[in-house]
């Protein structure tokens, strides 16, 4: 399969990355340069064969309902939550308005 | 509600309306689903936020037991399936209340598949039912909450709701009126709060449905749907759908096209919109979480949920009407809400316990005073069982007095509404004001005789067959005695005394 | 005595515990090494001497009041900037988060403060650390300090993606770094730089607080110049986390303490598959060498086939992409990092500028790539394939590891390239990896130890590869290589 403009330009729009005409003109050779190469997997035979869901046999592990057991990954930590913030007020983040 | 059917009649003809819902209920629980932050809700904005709840760099989210186990007891509760392999999926989008850029969810393999849940379609007839098919529940993230009325030109994020856990309950297309919906959702919550893995406290968000409708002729395939998204109450579900199939046939009359969306419901209006900002063609890239293994389950983990599962409201409405002899009405709707079901039962062991007598002896007893009195006089004092001043032992002893004899029902209401006010336990008032029942035949037979004296004329047309009349002699006879005479002498006295 | 900044890990931290030295004077050494070197080298986004005078002093003090010591009690170390230190900028070389300071400190950098280590600064890497060259920096390139025999000066490569590890450690900016392995990040460059490297099993090390690449893939692990060296950080960076629901709830094992480069006993497995047609004959005689040394050590060398070798590649192009693309949709311009808000941007425009100005165009194009192959329509025959490709080549070691013990290929298929030499395809790039992408695919532990050098004096690396959760294994054939390699060249000061 390959891409063209148009499909760069949507891909990219869903991946949230303004790109230019100039951008799309030299991303679409390298793309396709890419996917051409990674297509040769379809000449395996994989029939029968699960993806793999774990590369280390291991299963799930699940925690207790314990809240802040772990300050690392509790709450009660709104300053440093927002301290990189490049837009924070009032305790919130600030972002430009979004109508609904 | 009736068993007819529903049906939109339109210029053209009939149309049924097709409505699926998608529910989301917060699990209760503690703590997020996959961080240590609180759920608690009304908290300071972003103080209940974890660096995992930021999507701070290199954040890993952990699963949390309970929420597990809660959604595994709720899909034993509605007899579903429980997929011991289960699985995480990322939903990737872009949105201000999103701070991952993927919602953590399952679609390829859910933790709960097939289940049901019957719904009744007539109140005063809670066997008359119409199963519901659920297709799947999945555990998933909430997102955070955007606040655009505090800035001129910001929207305001608050991530405390960010990775609190979710059910997302997913039924089949089987309802067909708003009824239905209204009755469906009820139903759900119902479920959800007699299992405690929700509080179902709609008006706080903790239940939300996304409302699919879609409309046709009957009998032809299904129609285009819409989806109307984060409707938070019974009636505005029913609202919703009653609106959108309307808009739905309208559209379709006038020679258009249904539009597969997403739509807004707004309350004031009871009006549906279409929701274009979130109608940028959505491809969500869903793929297996890489930062967690596949869940898996054991036969102890499932056994334990289902031994630690109460007894669900039919099969309690039932053992009401077969063990406790109640009537269906009443047996539904005392067990319509666990809350109700819970006091309830306190007030029958109770009752039973300070009359000496077997539960299924005062049951009828019970449910009729729990159904016709006090809910009225709750009503009237604007409480509710949570909030009522009279305890259910307060109650019970309020009620053995009336099956042993002590006091008559109609004394009972005076009592209850002295206890009401805070006057004091049903025994004390009985006894401060002197109300306990008589059986003193011979005051009984003074008044009797007042009364027939005094109404002679309707002593003759008794006499003359109107047997009606018994009744007023009754009721006047216990006027006299202040109500306080028991009633069975007072009809044995009446009836020999009118020969 | 020898010059503080040419001892090793190992050498350091038993100098500091006999009172050979002071833990601050080691510090001070190398911190006088790093500024000397950072015009030139590049190796490090910031340095931060303070750090490592302080926790050397905290030592010093700690010896005086004769309390125990941690395994790397004044070890002054280098970390890789994709691990995020508390109060120290955390990058991962992408001007997307510049100035991003987070309040956090990761799993395996705390492991390591707790066991005495001092940071000396965070070390440049390939953006994101997606990159075989250190190229794709949006902190400017780090030169490798190796130059060629023939005085041929243009700068080289110091691999990639941990590349600022691998010239600080070979440069002796510091005795051993952190690094991150994806698909070859440890191994690629510590075979450039002639030091040695080793990424762990999948799960040994915590990802937590380590900005995530590939999820699936990324693992952390040490870069030194000995096997012993590898053994003593590894051994402190680690252990189980409750934080990350991949780490492996498995004690760690006392490496340094099980050394022994006697394999007799032991089969090492060497792939017909990984013997590619045109293959470089320097690394093809670096590799029979690197065979002769192990059967010298007492093992037996049985061929073996791993028969999906050549999709390896094409398989971590797919996923590792994928992955990435969800896992960088967070730097969207909200919490933290850079935000680009042109006049009048909605949020989705926002968004849109602020991720354009802030990754690289390496970054772009996997994200691209891993847009594209979980877009509707494509993700079964793009992703759910290389998954499944993915389960062929976990299955090709598991039965190879019935036959032996360990695998030993070359670790790259040249040695160190010019900078700019490759970037321009990104094709060819991705191609350095060849060697190093099916044991990360398979979650398997491996390591590069230097072999020696080639005919223009670069340093070639030789990879030991084995069974999940044999770290002692690989690491006793790594040392039975460096006992015979006795390799001992290094670059040539000229900066
Ligand atoms: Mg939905
Ligand atoms: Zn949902």
């Amino acid at each position: 399969m390959s891409v063209d403009t148009a499909t760069v330009a949507k891909i990219a729009s869903l991946a949230r990355l303004k790109v230019t005409d100039a951008d799309l003109a030299a991303m679409v050779p390298e793309l396709n340069g890419i996917l051409a190469w990674v297509e040769q997997l379809g000449e395996v035979d994989v029939t029968g064969v699960e993806p793999m869901t774990a590369v280390i046999p291991n299963t799930l592990r699940l925690r207790d309902d314990v809240v802040n057991a772990d300050p690392l990954t509790g709450g009660g930590i709104r300053d440093a939550v927002l301290a990189n913030a490049p837009a924070a007020e009032h305790g919130f983040f600030g972002v430009p308005k979004v109508i609904e | 509600m009736t068993d007819s059917v529903y049906r939109i009649q339109g210029a053209t003809g009939e149309w049924e309306v097709v409505i699926g819902l998608e529910v989301h209920a917060q699990v209760t629980s503690n703590s997020k689903l996959f961080s240590g932050a609180a759920t608690a809700f009304g908290a300071e904005p972003n103080a209940q936020v974890s660096l995992v709840d930021a999507a701070m760099p290199g954040m890993l989210p952990v699963p949390n037991r309970e929420c597990i186990r809660q959604a595994v007891r709720t899909g034993l509760a509605i007899d579903a399936q429980i997929n011991k392999w289960s699985r995480f999926d990322r939903k990737n989008y872009f949105y201000a209340d999103l701070p991952q850029g993927y919602q953590i969810s399952q679609l390829y393999h859910p933790l709960v598949g097939e289940g049901a849940i019957d719904i009744a379609l007539d109140d005063k007839d809670p066997e008359n039912t119409k199963r519901i098919g659920i297709e799947r529940i999945h555990v998933e993230q909430d997102a955070g909450k955007l606040m655009h009325d505090q800035h001129p030109t910001m929207s305001y994020v608050d991530l405390n709701r960010s990775g609190v856990a979710l059910m997302e309950i997913v039924s089949r297309p089987d309802m067909r009126s708003p009824a239905e919906a209204g009755a469906y959702l009820a139903k759900l919550r119902t479920i959800l709060r007699y299992v405690g893995s929700c509080d179902g406290n709609m008006d706080q968000g903790s239940m939300r449905a996304d409302v699919n409708v879609s409309v046709r002729r009957p009998g032809e395939p299904f129609g285009t749907r819409t989806e109307t998204k984060n409707v938070n109450s019974v009636r505005f579900v029913m609202a919703t759908v009653e609106h959108e199939a309307n808009r739905q046939v309208d559209v379709l009359e006038s020679g258009g096209k249904v539009v597969q969306e997403t739509r807004l419901f707004d309350p004031d209006s009871g009006t549906t919109r279409s929701m274009r900002s979130k109608e940028d063609a959505h491809d969500y890239r869903y793929f297996p979480d890489p930062d967690l293994l596949p869940l898996e389950l054991t036969d102890d983990f499932i056994e334990e949920c289902r031994a630690s599962l109460p007894e669900l409201p039919d099969a309690k409405r039932h053992r009401y009407e077969n063990a406790l002899g109640l009537a269906a009405y009443a047996a539904g709707v005392l067990t319509a809400e666990v809350e109700t079901a819970r006091w309830f039962e306190a007030l029958l062991a109770e009752t039973a316990k300070a009359a000496g007598k077997r539960e299924a002896e005062v049951a009828k007893q019970a449910s009729n005073w729990l159904i016709s009195e006090f809910f009225g006089a709750l009503n009237k004092l604007g409480k509710t069982l949570d909030t009522s001043p009279v305890g259910h032992e307060a109650a019970a002893e309020l009620l053995a007095l009336v099956a042993d004899g002590t006091i008559s029902g109609s004394i009972a209401k005076q009592v209850l509404e002295k206890m009401l006010a805070g006057e004091g336990g049903a025994a004390e008032i009985v006894e401060r004001e002197g109300l306990k029942q008589t059986s003193d035949t011979g005051a009984i037979e003074a008044a009797v005789a007042k009364v027939l004296a005094d109404n002679a004329d309707k002593v003759e047309q008794y006499k003359g067959g109107k047997e009606a009349l018994f009744g007023f002699f009754v009721g006047q006879t216990m006027k006299a005695m202040q109500g306080k005479a028991n009633p069975q002498v007072v009809n044995e006295l009446l009836k020999k005394a009118l020969g | 005595m020898t010059e503080l900044t040419e001892l090793t890990v190992a050498e350091i931290r038993d100098g500091v515990a006999g009172g050979a030295f002071k833990a601050v004077e080691v510090a001070e050494a190398f911190n006088a090494n790093v500024a000397a070197a950072q015009a030139a080298l590049n190796a490090f986004i910031v340095t931060t001497p303070y750090k490592a005078i302080e926790a050397a002093a905290r030592v010093d003090a700690d010896r005086a009041a004769g309390k125990a010591l941690g395994k790397l009690a004044g070890v002054p170390i280098g970390m890789k900037d994709l691990f995020a230190t508390k109060g120290v900028q955390t990058t991962a070389a992408s001007h997307i988060l510049e100035g991003f300071t987070p309040e956090y400190e990761s799993t395996v950098s705390r492991n390591l403060w707790n066991a005495g280590a001092g940071m000396l600064g965070k070390l440049n890497l390939d953006q994101f650390a997606m990159g075989s060259s250190n190229e794709t920096s949006a902190f400017g390139n780090v030169v490798s300090p190796w130059r060629r025999w023939d005085g041929d000066t243009a700068p080289l490569a110091p691999g990639g993606s941990s590349g600022g590890s691998s010239a600080a450690v070979s440069a002796r900016l510091c005795p051993a770094a952190t690094g991150t392995d994806t698909g070859g990040s440890i191994r690629q460059p510590a075979a450039f730089t002639g030091i040695s490297g080793i990424k762990p099993t999948y799960g040994r090390c915590s990802r937590w607080g380590i900005v995530a690449f590939a999820s699936s893939l990324d693992q952390a692990g040490p870069m030194a110049r000995t096997v012993r060296d590898c053994a003593i950080m590894l051994e402190a960076m680690a252990g189980f986390d409750p934080k990350d629901a991949t780490s492996l709830d498995l004690p760690v094992p006392a490496w340094e303490a099980g050394l022994n480069p006697d394999l007799r006993g032991k089969k090492v497995g060497v792939p017909r598959e990984y013997r590619l047609d045109g293959m470089d004959g320097e690394v093809a005689a670096s590799w029979d060498q690197g065979i002769a040394w192990l059967k010298d050590a007492g093992a037996e060398v049985v061929e073996i086939s791993l028969p999906h070798t050549r999709y390896a590649l094409p398989t971590y192009y797919i996923i590792a992409p994928a992955e990435a693309s969800s896992n960088l949709a967070r730097y969207d311009g909200v919490r933290y990092g850079l935000r680009d808000l042109p006049d009048g941007a909605n949020l989705q425009e926002m968004y849109a500028a602020t991720r354009a100005a802030g990754f690289g165009a390496e970054v772009k194009r996997r994200i691209l790539i891993g847009t594209y192959v979980l877009s509707a329509g494509f993700y079964d025959a793009y992703y759910t394939q290389a998954q499944k490709v993915r389960t062929l080549i976990a299955r090709d070691f598991e039965k190879a590891f019935e036959q032996c013990d360990v695998i030993l290929v070359p670790t790259t298929p040249s040695a160190a390239f010019a900078l700019g030499e490759k970037s321009a395809d990104p094709l060819e790039m991705y191609l350095n990896d060849v060697f190093s992408v099916p044991a990360s695919l398979a979650g398997l532990p491996a390591m590069s130890v230097p072999a020696g050098l080639n005919g223009q004096g670069l340093p070639l690396g030789l990879q030991v590869i084995g069974r999940p959760f044999d770290e002692q294994g690989v690491l006793n054939a790594g040392l039975a290589i460096e006992s015979r390699a006795a390799f001992h060249a290094k670059p040539e000061k000229w900066w």
